[in-house]
């Protein structure tokens, strides 16, 4: 065993956002292993400083690409709390099938383009597209199918124009939302051919457990994405506003992203997350799937998140069929969103794909915005991933450096990062 | 004849417009016939540093961004700025109307020395730019158009009329009816009035055209009463590198 071996991996591929891994195995010992952070820091918080009420979620929009969709839900909804607004049942409604829009597009993109490779041994989805055309096919027509959603009800899939403070700026035609209806009812028998696909490979998953604080929303009527109370796997539950003691951010050396620990020395959120505290909320056709692949609470492999996105696939389809029908059985109706800007301060939580994710803003009288903060999913992700890299690496140190390089690129992976996103979080 | 080697690259941004490219789905599967994609970190983990079109995208915001890019420049024989952020600077470029220590201080309190940053800048204040895609995101069709002329071995042109004409042509209600302020009598068309069209008004994401009339914008303003206050702020959402907003 009188060997070194180093992992030394700078901007990690497939993941959003730019992180590296640095790991050292000497004589057999593990000297040193970190996940850094390096994106540059971005500076959101300030930059909302001196903007007026309606344009905070334009900016705030643009922390993400891929999650643009959350980040504006979630700065609406902070503003209408600071400022009053409550919003209809129609938009409350609509609102949750855009989300369930972005989930699907985020969670295929990662599970489709971004971790089937190493599930099939591809370097990438595009080396894929040559090899198993028909498998990627599956995965392009539910992609499209989520973006041509998000288009119709958020006005586009990135940085969506229509959500605005007190409801939307334009609707979908009833026409529109029968015809998204029909395709989502075909998207299910797409999903099936995805379960087979993954299924048939997820042996290729490591078989890794730790012992893990997972955090999501949680709300007595539904699986929890646009609305709840902050839960956890440990027990208890707080009310958003009180999101910065469950969330304790603090800064490492390592990193431009903070990391969170709460009643552990770190916690996990997204799919995982929320399945294991939400579980018995999911849709029927969700638990089916959860079942094929055995995934019950409390589920302690983060590799397995790639499961629960799938899983949640099944769920945002279903549910935005049910959603559909109480939209046009309610009587759709076009309301014009109205809002009086007034000073007040409010925090908001959403279930984005990656977790949880809260924004908080103060407007003075004239809705200009005083203070922000925003607490990103990947945010708190970091310090679990650490402790994750803290568990795995002596467990397989080992194996070939190949292989432990691989592994660790998958375990990174696994947890979906957004790492744009998440360099750029206030107060300690 | 060997494909085209195309090489997608990041800086500080959203890359939201790499999904942009992402998102062209069947259409990207056509387009891989015609080039070889040889870096797309977000995509892919393959890479090389031999390649012919560089497509970057996000702002330069420190010192050590830089020789990244001279080196990206150095590699390819045509650089694309992708999206508004490596285009014009775009919304990171807010934080430049703030003292850095203060943008600093409160995100990062007092461990905000360790954190490198300067000003937001586009690529073309640090190295020379061969073409822009504008937009925050960029148009999924403006992308096909420029890669294909490329590939075709013609110069892209990308629209130098405002907003107002796409808007005019689509039939829109106007913004300033609507009661808003509105960017499309001086922003770069191209979007095919992506905003207006979903019932809000032009946040000016694309640019300036070469040479917008600003005169004209600040009659429209008078004549629909809004404040021209109104009209810097949003201004310098997306154009605070340029002059204009300063």
């Amino acid at each position: 065993m009188n060997e070194t071996k180093t992992i030394k991996i700078d901007h990690l591929t497939r993941v959003e956002g730019h992180g590296n891994i640095d790991i050292t195995i000497k004589d057999g010992q593990v000297q040193n292993c970190q996940w850094h952070v390096v994106e540059a820091p971005r500076f959101f918080e300030a930059m909302v400083r001196g903007r007026k009420w309606y344009e905070t979620a334009h900016i705030t929009s643009r922390i993400c690409g891929i999650c643009s969709i959350g980040h504006t839900l979630t700065s609406l909804k902070a503003t209408e709390k600071a400022m009053g607004v409550v919003v209809s049942e129609q938009t409350r409604n609509m609102r949750k099938l855009l989300l369930h829009a972005e989930n699907i597009q985020s969670h295929i993109l990662h599970v489709g383009y971004l971790v089937l490779p190493d599930l099939l041994g591809a370097p990438s989805v595009i080396a894929l597209s040559g090899s198993h055309r028909n498998e990627v096919m599956v995965v392009v027509r539910i992609h499209q199918l989520s973006n041509e959603m998000s288009d119709l009800i958020g006005g586009r899939t990135t940085h969506p124009q229509r959500p605005v403070v007190g409801g939307f700026a334009k609707w979908p035609t009833p026409v529109e939302l029968k015809n998204l209806r029909k395709k989502l009812a075909d998207g299910l028998a797409d999903l099936d051919a995805l379960v087979e696909l993954v299924r048939a490979n997820a042996d290729r998953l490591p078989d890794f457990h730790r012992e893990t604080e997972f955090i999501a929303l949680s709300h007595p009527d539904e699986y929890a994405f646009y609305d709840g109370d902050i839960a956890s796997t440990d027990g208890g539950k707080w009310p958003v506003e009180d999101y910065t003691r469950v969330s304790n951010e603090y800064m490492v050396p390592q990193s431009t992203a903070k990391f969170s620990k709460h009643n552990r020395d770190a916690y996990m959120v997204g799919a995982l997350a929320r399945l294991n505290n939400n579980y018995e909320q999911l849709s029927p056709k969700a638990k089916s799937v959860a079942g094929a692949f055995n995934l019950k609470p409390i589920t302690c492999n983060p590799f397995m998140n790639s499961i629960a996105q799938i899983v949640e696939i099944a769920h945002n389809l279903e549910d935005s069929i049910g959603l559909i029908d109480k939209i046009l059985f309610d009587g759709f109706i076009e309301e014009q969103a109205r809002v009086t800007p007034k000073a007040g301060k409010a925090a908001a939580s959403i279930e984005v794909p990656r977790g949880i994710l809260f924004h908080e803003y103060e407007y003075d009288e004239a809705g200009v915005c005083t203070f922000a903060n925003c607490v990103i999913p990947t945010n708190q992700n970091h310090g679990n991933i650490q402790k994750d890299f803290e568990g795995l690496v002596p467990q397989i140190k080992d194996w070939a450096r190949e292989e432990i390089e691989l592994t660790m690129e998958m375990l990174v992976r696994a947890y979906d990062p957004c790492i744009s996103c998440s360099t750029h979080c206030i107060f300690i | 004849m060997s494909k085209p080697r195309v090489a997608f690259f990041d800086f500080t941004g959203c890359e939201g417009c790499q999904l942009q490219v992402v998102n062209l789905e069947a259409d990207l599967l056509g387009i891989l016939d015609h080039i070889d994609i040889v870096s797309f970190r977000e995509a892919m983990k393959e890479h090389s540093d031999n390649y012919d079109i560089a497509f970057v995208e996000g702002s330069i915001t420190r010192r050590s961004d830089e020789s990244r890019l001279k080196a990206i420049r150095k590699n390819t024989s045509t650089l694309i700025a992708l999206g508004s952020c490596a285009a014009i600077g775009g919304i990171n470029c807010l934080k430049n109307f703030f003292e850095l220590d203060y943008v600093r201080e409160t995100v990062y309190g007092e461990k905000a020395t360790s954190y490198e940053t300067y000003a937001a800048r586009p690529l073309k204040a640090v190295v020379p730019v061969d073409y822009e895609i504008p937009g925050c995101p960029i148009s999924r069709n403006e992308f096909i158009y420029v890669l294909k002329s490329l590939l075709l071995g013609k110069k892209p042109e990308i629209p130098n009329y405002p907003v107002c004409v796409e808007c005019k042509l689509a039939g829109n209600v106007c913004a300033f009816e609507r009661g808003m302020p509105c960017l499309g009598p001086i922003t770069r068309a191209g979007c095919g009035a992506a905003c207006i069209r979903e019932g809000g008004a032009c946040w000016g994401c694309r640019g300036l055209v070469d040479e917008p009339n600003t005169d004209s914008q600040r009659e429209i303003l008078a004549k629909y009463g809004l404040d021209l206050t109104d009209i810097f702020r949003k201004f310098r959402l997306y154009n605070g590198y340029s002059e204009v907003a300063k």
